[in-house]
């Protein structure tokens, strides 16, 4: 799973930027508007962040969703998935400190509508399916992720909304930089 | 984050640091605790001894609990009815047990230094659950987090603890995790149960059990632990109970609150009267729904830490 990496070069790749500021801007309305399209009045769906940095797209989508959808209130939660790794055990870094999960509704019959910001090998969605099926048995769970990594799948995961497609080697990392942490929005990869 | 021991046998070997990544860890599993599933799948690949050579139903249960509640497999192992009876060494049953691929060991024992013993003969983690009068490192650390649950943090908290103090191992591990992490205790008893040179630990030493009340954030109770005695070190239990027990009164006739606390099993009406013990400001019962979280914290992290870790 990609964790967070530092702005310098690797193995000869140089940092490049895919989105700016604006461009992401422009992506989380249309994003934003796909699920309209899709849920209309939101009733009887749910929006859940994965942390740690599915949180700042998902807050960024739910203010999107609560300006064009005035006086709806669209139930939104946070999960967090560190005690449902795969790799609890066996991975070479240190464990990673869980954060915060609050789900304060009920997901029976919910259409829950996943929100991260990379999605890379899959492990990550699959721990969160495990864990959001702890929480009850939801409708329909949909994905939506800032950034495919297409061909670099582990698991039988694709995402039903996509904010851009990136194809890169596996070497290569890209990082989402919010501007409430690290003072700009923008997407890159190094 | 980890931490930097490989076994629980102490506060002694603990860091600030350590404790503090504990009582973090700990919030999030307290948090399992209160939804529908109370489990995470995180341990399923471990399997878990309690390996209980004293008696004990608190604690045992809780690491117990704890260890389902983290998906783990658990083995529960009394010495009565089992090969100790027959003489079998300590070494022998922890690796004969070892062999059939159990990856952890809960052990409390009767033996003060049982399991640093242990520790340098196997390749399991261990967890101390109690060992002699030396410490019982979880039930300090989650005295510590019911402090912080009511309180907010532990710098500067006046904390006393009452009793028997000598034969306590509750007593010595709450010194040490509550001097590590700079706040303040007082130990209060009658001289027979207080040890001498006990100030050398960073504690100051008290007689007076309503003088000490008045000046404490928390109180901390502790049993008369009469099995632990081969001496009479008080003349009865009713007039210990006279002149060292807390009750309701003496706790109203503070202006203040004090947070009442106790490791348990409680002598109602000896150290501490019923209706102290069922009173508002007594945590008795968090203390012991903040085991399970605790002991969750515990053995997550350490059946986490790897062989090798990174610079």
């Amino acid at each position: 799973m990609p964790n967070s990496g530092c702005a310098e070069k690797d193995q000869g790749f140089q940092m490049k930027s895919l989105f700016t500021g604006q461009q992401l801007q422009i992506t989380i309305e249309r994003l934003a508007h796909q699920l309209l399209e899709k849920h209309n009045d939101f009733s009887g769906s749910v929006l859940i962040g994965m942390q740690p940095r599915g949180i700042h797209l998902s807050n960024r989508i739910y203010g999107k969703l609560a300006e064009l959808l005035p006086g709806i209130q669209i139930p939104y939660g946070k999960l967090d998935i560190t005690f449902y790794r795969d790799d609890f055990n066996t991975s070479s870094e240190a464990l990673p400190e869980a954060r915060e999960t609050s789900i304060n509704f009920s997901l029976e019959n919910k259409k829950v509508i996943l929100i991260d910001d990379v999605l890379y090998t899959g492990r990550t969605i699959r721990a969160g399916l495990d864990a959001l099926l702890d929480f009850g048995r939801p409708e329909s769970v949909e994905l939506l992720v800032l950034i495919n990594r297409r061909f670099s799948r582990e698991l039988p995961i694709q995402p039903d909304y996509i904010g851009m497609t990136v194809d890169a080697v596996d070497a290569q990392r890209v990082k989402v930089l919010w501007k409430e942490l690290d003072k700009k929005d923008e997407v890159i990869m190094i | 984050m980890s931490l930097s021991v490989k076994h629980l046998l102490g506060i002694k070997d603990l860091t600030a640091g350590d404790i503090d990544l504990i009582l973090r860890t700990a919030d999030n599993f307290k948090d399992v605790l209160q939804r529908p599933i109370k489990k995470v799948p995180t341990l399923r690949d471990t399997t878990i001894v309690n390996l209980f050579y004293e008696n004990s139903t608190r604690t045992r249960i809780s690491f117990e609990l704890a260890e389902k509640r983290l998906s783990a497999d658990t083995i529960n192992f009394t010495a009565s009815g089992s090969s100790v009876s027959k003489g079998e060494t300590l070494i022998d049953t922890v690796n004969n047990i070892l062999s059939m691929k159990v990856d952890m060991v809960v052990m409390r024992h009767s033996a003060s230094g049982a399991p640093h013993f242990l520790s340098k003969y196997i390749n399991a983690s261990i967890v101390n659950a109690g060992d002699g009068i030396n410490e019982h490192p979880t039930q300090a650390l989650l005295d510590a987090y019911s402090i912080r649950e009511k309180l907010g943090s532990l710098k500067g908290k006046k904390i006393a603890i009452f009793g028997d103090i000598m034969h306590s191992r509750v007593a010595l591990s709450n010194i040490y995790l509550l001097t590590k992490m700079d706040a303040e205790v007082i130990v209060c008893g009658p001289p027979t149960l207080i040890p001498k040179h006990i100030e050398r630990l960073g504690v100051k030493v008290s007689y007076d059990v309503k003088k000490t009340l008045a000046w404490c954030d928390v109180a901390n109770v502790l049993r008369i632990q009469l099995e632990r005695q081969n001496k009479p070190l008080f003349s009865t239990l009713r007039e210990y109970s006279l002149y060292y027990g807390i009750n309701k009164q003496m706790l109203d006739s503070l202006n203040k609150e004090v947070v009442i606390m106790h490791p348990g099993p409680i002598n109602r009406g000896v150290e501490l009267s019923s209706d102290a013990a069922d009173s508002k400001n007594s945590v008795i019962l968090d203390q012991v729904q903040n085991g399970v979280a605790v002991r969750m914290a515990v053995l997550y992290l350490l059946a986490g830490k790897k062989d090798e870790m990174p610079a």
